[in-house]
């Protein structure tokens, strides 16, 4: 047994067993955000929700969303973009945080 | 086999009737509009998804008696209107061209459901050429309905095999230059893309913009419309799935994509299937799944009746949730987007 089984993705709604009016404003929201079109596609919302997927690393969104994206018509190009923007960001995220470092190298006399 | 126990075990788990009498659906037939007749298993390919399982190696021919028949029943019965013919590669049965020059003498519209690789390939036993197609389709007017799995290499020939892509785009070079798919309405040229895996297909609309403006840039191709087919969890492709463990995820999907609006124009309602030795069916996949339609004795071209016909019990199973998943699936494409 793995901690992350795929088939408990099936089991998201159970978080509502308590609480229940807190995961129905989650999911009608989440339904309303991302499953819909709007001024954004479903299609590219999908490749956006895949791209935070990796972003934060969620085995259950990435399985849920490389299909979805599948489903909206992206192609596995248009996928793995999406992907490295995710990671273009992250490494971004981490790398910006040296401008605090010369900070406070300069407070250091550097 | 439709009565071993495994078959038994899935029907109860995915119960198609069922689902028709919780949604209050009945769906009897409506008409006889067309009549589609798989004249050969035998195909230049060998495809991961094919339902039919075909290939090279297989045999199978409808023979010019059967034809003669089926060419009888499209003109004894007008409101038969299209002729469907499918394969395999159909164009490798010796009595195809004969069928579609008969059946045009009877002003009946034709459909080829044509790979595109046969005309470069050939027959891949006899080794006859097949060069001339598409000026063949053009004279007849027949409408050709090519299966184009992705407007990208990867996708195509990783589900038809290497090479399929590239022999598909110079096929379709060739229909385009006899005149398909300009767009005057004469001659039709439509493309079927069904997915990879065990995903639905997106929106028809959606893809056939995507596929035209790429067919259209990268390689200056036009057709008419873009056909999308759920993938059937029966023969090669349900063997596939449940090599990956995948069967059930897969079943699972399509119930729960049930679309009761899909389930009301399911093909079969309007159409007949007749398998290369003149057994006939709902639609291809029953003919697959050898569901043949009985009265007093399994029915064949040989004993047609129309109205018999008519108040048939459609034969449904598990597989039909692949047909009213999501948008529906049928030989036309989505059902209801």
């Amino acid at each position: 047994m793995n901690y992350y089984e795929s088939k408990d993705l099936g089991r998201f709604a159970e978080v509502g067993k308590f609480k229940p009016e807190l995961m129905k404003k989650f999911f009608d929201y989440y339904n309303a955000a991302v499953g819909t079109e709007g001024a954004l596609t479903k299609r590219e919302k999908a490749l956006i929700a895949l791209a935070i997927a990796h972003f934060k690393p969620c085995p259950y969104c990435i399985d849920a969303y490389t299909t979805a994206c599948l489903e909206n018509g992206s192609n596995p190009d248009q996928m793995t973009e999406a992907i490295h923007v995710a990671a273009a960001m992250a490494a971004g995220i981490d790398l910006v945080h040296g401008v605090q470092m010369l900070n406070n190298l300069e407070k250091h006399g550097a | 086999m439709r009565d071993n126990a495994l078959h038994l075990v899935i029907k109860n788990k995915y119960d198609f009737e069922d689902k028709l009498q919780t949604n209050n659906i009945n769906l009897p037939p409506l008409s006889i509009e067309t009549l589609q007749v798989n004249v050969t298993l035998k195909c230049n390919q060998a495809c991961l998804h094919c339902h039919v399982d075909s290939s090279p190696k297989r045999t199978e021919q409808m023979n010019k008696e059967t034809v003669d028949k089926c060419l009888e029943i499209l003109k004894d019965n007008p409101q038969i209107k299209n002729l469907d013919l499918t394969g395999g590669a159909p164009e490798l049965n010796p009595h195809f061209d004969y069928f579609v020059l008969e059946a045009k003498k009877l002003g009946k519209h034709i459909m080829v459901r044509h790979n595109l690789t046969v005309t470069i390939d050939g027959d891949p036993t006899t080794k006859e050429s097949k060069m001339y197609l598409p000026k063949f389709y053009a004279d007849n007017n027949v409408e050709v309905i090519s299966s184009l799995p992705y407007y990208q290499e990867y996708f195509t020939d990783k589900q038809r095999g290497k090479g399929v892509f590239q022999k598909s785009i110079d096929s379709l070079k060739m229909l385009n230059e006899v005149g398909y798919g300009n767009g005057n309405g004469n001659l039709i040229l439509d493309l079927v893309y069904n997915p990879v895996g065990a995903f639905l297909p997106a929106s028809q609309q959606t893809l056939e913009t995507d596929f035209k403006k790429e067919l259209w840039e990268k390689y200056k191709l036009k057709f008419n419309r873009l056909y999308t087919i759920t993938n059937m969890p029966i023969h090669r492709f349900k063997e596939q799935l449940e090599r990956n463990g995948g069967y059930e995820e897969y079943m699972e999907k399509l119930v729960n994509a049930f679309n009761p609006a899909a389930a009301e124009g399911v093909m079969c309602r309007s159409l007949l299937s007749v398998s290369w030795d003149g057994k006939m069916f709902d639609c291809d996949f029953n003919q697959m799944l050898y569901l043949q339609i009985i009265f007093d004795k399994p029915m064949t071209v040989f004993d047609f009746d129309y109205d018999k016909l008519m108040n048939r019990k459609i034969i449904f199973d598990s597989h039909c949730f692949g047909c009213t998943a999501g948008a529906g699936s049928s030989c036309g494409g989505a059902i209801s987007e």
